[in-house]
């Protein structure tokens, strides 16, 4: 019994193309006027630290990328450049929490849309922060619960890429451990981090590698 | 209804106004004030300025030409602007707060003329310096001040917030959504000027134009008719001053990609 050829299937360009899948994050020559160029590729549910001296620029880098301030270079998420989001759409995908995040409303609750509120509730116990805290004027809360509470806001928008500036400064060590276990968690679920931390204990128990930062000029 | 002639003031009854100022300075050195020096500045700044305009706008009075009336208003427009750019406590850099301003006083205050010239004065010509240029001064002495209230309210709330307004932008908020509160606080306070002056106008106050109007002869009810008219347009042009600054700084200070930019504030 002969077989027959098999017919060719039909030329479709998109077997030219790389059948890897673009990283999460992708930055190219990013700069300012005050941080060196840098570049990175982040992997989905993978975490970068951000390390350097004080001043060199870490804060800088992470608000570079979340097009907070102005800067040169390119920044793409799953291959698609930034430029082509808008600036607040680009936001909710690529979060930048900053060391001090701030509030305008009453509590923390009132910042979560109502919807959110059950889940803010859940996440919030797992890094112990009680519903009556969540519910508790803003002014009442430790510098550390509302680190915490921040972090919970940030997670309920369900970024691709997270960027956390010192989340954990004002923690103490059990509450370090509930915090990174709910990161590694949500990076297991497919969650990008960069990740500023002085701590490089913390560096070792959740990155997956490094980026330094210079500061323009600086030797 | 008796129709009077304007009374005309001589130079002792100016003088002798004068010594209640003189009795001001006096108390203040006693008591060390040290508000005598620019008591006395003012005043005199004061006298000169309202003198050389007397003479001025006696002179365009005569030759009513509409060049000369529009050379007026742009002048006065011209100081006001500059009035309102300078007073803020946080200023823009560059040209950009006297564009500004500018922008917002002319509109303000050249709708707002108009439409009171258009509608219930009507003046023959329309130009006539005899109403266009007191018009012009009375609403552009609001708008300068609703304009720099809320310039100033707006650019010192932004800056005092810049934690909060960088939150929630960095959470997805659009610069209109995050400058917002900022935007609404300073109209607020732009329109407070206006509110009181209305809330108090005939209880509180005789406002200025009645009382001018009613010692140069008017029946007071037709005095009171041109006030009223006076401080819906005063409003108006209040409001839009007051928007118009606001939301322009708001546009200055935050660029296209959302970002908020107080380093286009002067430090």
């Amino acid at each position: 019994m002969t077989t027959s050829p098999v017919p060719a299937a039909p030329f479709d360009p998109a077997d030219l193309t790389d059948p890897t899948p673009p990283p999460r994050l992708q930055v190219e020559g990013l700069c300012s006027a005050v941080v060196a160029p840098v570049g990175f590729c982040l992997g989905a549910g993978t975490c970068l630290a951000i390390s350097g001296p004080s001043g060199a620029g870490k804060t800088r880098l992470l608000r570079l990328i979340a097009d907070l301030d102005e800067g040169q270079g390119t920044v793409l998420l799953d291959g698609v450049p930034r430029d082509s989001y808008p600036a607040p759409q680009w936001r909710t995908r690529v979060v930048y929490q900053s060391a001090e995040s701030a509030w305008w409303l009453p509590n923390v609750i009132q910042h979560v849309e109502p919807a959110l509120r059950d889940q803010a509730v859940m996440l919030a116990s797992r890094l112990a922060l009680g519903a009556d805290r969540l519910a508790a004027d803003i002014t009442q809360l430790s510098t550390g619960e509302r680190q915490r509470a921040a972090l919970v806001r940030s997670l309920l928008m369900r970024p691709a890429v997270l960027m956390l500036d010192e989340p954990s400064s004002a923690l103490d060590a059990d509450n370090v451990e509930r915090m990174e276990e709910v990161l590694l968690e949500q990076m297991r679920g497919g969650l990008s981090l960069l990740l500023v931390t002085h701590s490089r204990e913390q560096q070792a128990r959740i990155a997956h590698g490094c980026v330094t930062v210079n500061k323009r000029g600086g030797t | 209804m008796n129709a009077m002639a304007p009374l005309s003031l001589s130079a002792t009854d100016l003088m002798l106004a004068a010594l209640l100022l003189v009795i001001n300075g006096i108390a203040s050195l006693a008591l060390g004030l040290q508000v005598h020096r620019p008591l006395a500045i003012a005043a005199l700044r004061m006298a000169a300025q309202l003198l050389l305009v007397g003479l001025l706008l006696r002179w365009i009075l005569e030759y009513r030409l509409a060049w000369m009336t529009a050379l007026a208003v742009v002048l006065m427009i011209a100081a006001a602007a500059r009035e309102v750019a300078a007073r803020p406590r946080q200023s823009l850099r560059g040209w950009s707060g006297l564009g500004i301003s500018t922008a917002v006083v002319s509109a303000a205050s050249l709708l707002t003329v108009a439409l009171a010239l258009a509608t219930a004065i009507r003046p023959q010509p329309w130009y006539d310096p005899r109403y266009a240029i007191p018009l012009m001064g009375i609403v552009l002495g609001s708008v300068l001040n609703s304009a720099s209230i809320a310039l100033d309210a707006f650019l010192t709330g932004a800056s005092a917030a810049r934690n909060v307004i960088d939150t929630r932008l960095a959470l997805g908020a659009t610069r209109h959504t995050a400058l917002r509160p900022q935007l609404m606080a300073a109209i607020r306070s732009g329109l407070l000027p206006v509110i009181n002056q209305m809330s108090a106008a005939g209880i509180i106050t005789l406002p200025g134009i009645m009382t001018g109007q009613v010692l140069a002869g008017m029946d007071a009810l037709e005095a009171a008719k041109y006030q009223i008219f006076l401080m819906f347009i005063l409003a108006g042009a209040s409001g839009l001053a007051a928007y118009g600054c606001a939301a322009l700084a708001a546009w200055r200070i935050t660029d296209g990609r959302h970002r908020l930019r107080l380093d286009r504030l002067r430090t």
